[in-house]
């Protein structure tokens, strides 16, 4: 018997215009942790999906246990003892711990009947032999997201799966939290069992992987013995060839220029004490952690959630933003890190959606002038040059990053001075990035100013004018981009915790 | 760990009813009385089974517009049967049963298999049975034996004994024991709950979610049936075209009761107390000599006042535990 558990070889993946997964491979053997790694949309979490039957692979071969198989879907891998823990978790919020862990394989009598005694007494000594200590029959929504990251955890356990994915599974969990989590991984391996681990954390790794896979831009990149390399070898694996231009060198921004947008000590949730200025012309970056806090302060700010405390001043004079309406009319736009959920309409066509915000200055009383909206979108789609074929074509049919210039330009349309970025580039392939780099570049060079939130740190050293940390809720650190260095972004990024 | 507490807001609902039964005992006019009990009782028969299908559905996260004219376009047919076709009484029982069985299966079907939303698919059976029905009977009134005729042993058997003993509350109290263990302790039940908690993770957990949501609606429809025999047995005539705005009433209840329209909780002992707080509130209101509208007019009240601590419930509710 080989020492071989998975191996994924050549695997092809295309979405409408994106090749998702070019040639990404992956071995995994009996008993390790092997570590999964790569930037945001290197194709790790596509080709875990195609490994748990979501997505059709389109090329390629997966060998399971020395033979080749076909997955049909997450039950066929279920059922073949891959278990995965998806970062959001998968559980029945209002069934209780014991009837999540035994769902679909309940315990019963007389063929009829479940044997709630039964189920909630084997889940006990489930969990005891996990070393948990879990009521079972508490409802799992009462459960800190750690526990019900250990309950998922459990089912898969339960399920005799072999090999365990998990797809950044620290991301929401304390200091705490993640050493028992990483205890509860060593006694997995320890007892045979393989586990795909997926993190955007480095420093992790050191701690809890075997081997090392880097994808980048959906391809394979390497394999390494995780003792055998340094943090700085994995980072050049990951970001590899030069696709992102040198960071800024110095901000051509003048330091009197003037400032368009002030928040003063700003309170939310999760958001403590923020103050900051933003001025013309000028590309502010917003570094942190997942959970540091910043589209917290922007939604604060932007009247998403409700502010607690503190004040926003637009060009110096004070403004009641109570909502993202009030926000709009002070000529501040949002852009989600979520297009589908908040930018877009993906259900109408590209034109509604550019005039969406202003749709009251392309109307006739209440008829809305047809012509003046074709105008107005024909210029803005040349203008920022959105590649679509028609004027009514369904937004939902444009890739990633021509979505992203729809929203910039409904807001731009609108005359908003002030754009905050959440994740720009969030789900956009390598090309268009860099177009909608270039195109921030020209919109601060026309005047207007931006916030930019990025959990990539070459984007935030590329295009940052000035960078501003936050961590736990709080600012840590400013830094001019001449001092700025991914070292410098990450020791404030993980002071206060 | 958690000590065990006991949340006072599961009580609300049963406080609600005993409040409204005493409110009514003193002011009414004779509230407090066998007579009165007995109204409320009779009245509550059909909108109690109706309300108990309709649980499983909303437990689901679904909802089902279809329970009214399920229930008479069942019970129409079931009367063509008896005097059109002169089948055997038990026969024309059977048969409404299986009509409105049916009817659940069709919007079990829509809802789980061909992906319509549950409002539009029974929305559309809502009106399909109610044309149905009326189309079937040429818009004749389907009468049903009364007692002391032939087959009047049904309404005996159903509704009222000979002595007058209100029979029917025995049937409901036995079909509510037994959807109270179909929920609680059985694999449907469970999967009720989980369908409507997180469907995609209960699929993505081994279960056929498919056919199990279609029972779901199946039971319900069956449920109807059940409505459509004790309506017959209670009310004798059943008018073509009618139905519409029933199933407002098993809805309400199962609200009042304090089932999440969005899913994945509810209870049916809730229910059958929001059925009753209804039927107490028609029968009080009476009493103190107002209008059936005024009846319609405070069941609005109560449902709103209903899904108001509800939303409290489940603020409470999600509180997590450290």
């Amino acid at each position: 018997m080989s020492d071989i558990l998975l191996e994924m070889k050549h695997i092809q993946k295309f979405f409408p215009g994106v090749h998702a997964l070019d040639n990404a491979c992956l071995d995994v053997r009996y008993g390790e942790v092997h570590a999964l790694i790569g930037e945001n949309g290197a194709g790790k979490s596509t080709l875990m999906k195609v490994l748990n039957g979501i997505y059709k692979k389109d090329g390629g071969e997966i060998i399971y246990k020395g033979e080749e198989i076909e997955l049909s879907g997450p039950l066929d891998a279920q059922k073949r003892g891959i278990g995965m823990i998806h970062q959001e978790l998968n559980l029945m919020p209002h069934l209780t711990v014991a009837e999540n862990i035994y769902i679909g394989k309940e315990p019963m009598f007389g063929g009829v009947f479940l044997d709630q005694k039964k189920a909630n007494q084997a889940a006990k000594e489930l969990l005891a032999s996990m070393h948990l200590d879990i009521d079972p029959t508490l409802p799992v929504k009462k459960l800190t997201v750690a526990k019900q990251q250990m309950i998922e955890i459990a089912k898969a356990l339960n399920n005799n799966s072999e090999l365990f994915v998990m797809d950044e599974p620290t991301s929401p969990l304390t200091d705490t939290e993640i050493e028992e989590l990483f205890r509860f991984i060593r006694q997995l391996r320890a007892a045979g069992r393989s586990i795909i681990y997926i993190s955007h954390r480095l420093e992790e790794l050191w701690r809890i992987s075997d081997r090392i896979t880097v994808m980048r831009d959906g391809q394979y990149v390497g394999t390494v013995n995780t003792a055998d390399v340094t943090r700085q070898e994995i980072i050049s694996m990951m970001v590899g060839r030069v696709i992102y231009e040198e960071p800024k060198q110095c901000s051509t921004v003048p330091k009197d220029s003037p400032v368009v947008l002030e928040a003063k000590n700003l309170n939310a949730p999760n958001v403590k004490n923020v103050s900051f200025e933003l001025r013309k012309g000028e590309i502010l970056g917003f570094a942190g952690l997942v959970g540091a806090g910043r589209t917290e302060t922007m939604r604060a700010l932007f009247g998403a959630d409700v502010r607690m405390s503190g004040e926003v001043l637009v060009k110096g004079r004070k403004v009641e933003i109570h909502s993202p309406s009030d926000a709009v009319k002070n000529g501040i736009g949002y852009l989600s890190e979520d297009r589908k959920a908040f930018g877009i309409a993906t259900g109408l066509s590209v034109r509604d959606n550019c005039v969406m915000a202003d749709l009251k200055n392309y109307c006739a009383g209440p008829i809305m002038n047809d012509k003046k909206i074709d105008a107005i979108a024909t210029e803005y789609i040349s203008k920022i040059s959105i590649k679509t074929p028609s004027l009514r074509q369904l937004v939902r049919n444009l890739s990633g990053g021509n979505q992203q210039k729809i929203v910039i330009a409904k807001w731009l349309i609108k005359k908003c001075d002030v754009l905050i970025f959440d994740e720009p580039t969030r789900g956009i392939d390598v090309g268009a990035k860099s177009e909608i780099y270039k195109l921030m570049n020209k919109l601060v060079e026309d005047g207007k100013s931006i916030i930019m939130i990025s959990s990539e740190m070459p984007e935030l050293l590329r295009m940052s004018d000035r960078i501003i940390v936050m961590s736990e809720g709080a600012i840590t650190g400013e830094l001019d981009i001449c001092d700025a260095t991914q070292t410098s972004v990450m020791t404030f990024a993980t002071m206060n915790m | 760990m958690t000590a065990k507490k006991f949340d006072i807001t599961k009580l609300l609902a049963p406080m609600v009813l005993v409040i409204l039964y005493g409110f009514f005992s003193v002011f009414g006019n004779n509230f407090f009385s066998t007579d009165y009990l007995i109204n409320i009782l009779d009245g509550s028969y059909y909108i109690g089974f109706m309300a108990i299908g309709v649980t499983f559905v909303i437990i689901t996260g679904g909802i089902d517009l279809s329970l009214g004219t399920t229930m008479m376009c069942a019970a129409l047919l079931g009367g063509m049967a008896y005097n059109s076709w002169h089948w055997p009484m038990g026969w024309c029982l059977a048969l409404v049963l299986v009509v409105a069985t049916l009817i659940g299966l069709l919007n079990g079907i829509m809802v789980a298999y061909m992906g319509l939303p549950p409002f539009i698919a029974t929305l559309g059976t809502q009106m399909m049975g109610m044309g149905f029905g009326a189309i079937a009977t040429k818009v004749q009134t389907m009468r049903y034996p009364t007692f002391g005729t032939a087959d009047g042993w049904f309404k005996n058997f159903f509704y009222k004994t000979t002595t007058g003993f209100p029979i029917g509350v025995v049937w409901l109290a036995a079909f509510f024991i037994i959807a109270l263990i179909i929920l609680n302790k059985t694999r449907f039940g469970r999967y009720t709950y989980a369908i409507g908690s997180n469907a995609e993770a209960a699929r993505l957990s081994g279960i056929q979610t498919k056919p199990w949501l279609a029972g779901v609606y199946t039971f319900c429809g069956f449920c109807c049936g059940a409505a459509g025999v004790f309506y017959a047995a209670v009310y004798t005539s059943i008018i073509p075209s009618t139905g519409n705005g029933q199933e407002l009433l098993g809805i309400a209840g199962v609200v009042i009761g304090g089932t999440s329209m969005s899913g994945g909780t509810g209870t049916l002992v809730g229910t059958i107390i929001g059925v009753f707080v209804m039927s107490v509130l028609k029968q009080g209101l009476m009493s103190i000599g107002l209008q059936s509208h005024w009846q319609t007019f405070f069941t609005g009240l109560v449902v709103i006042g209903a899904v108001l601590l509800d939303q409290y419930r489940v603020k409470q509710g999600n509180k997590v535990v450290r």
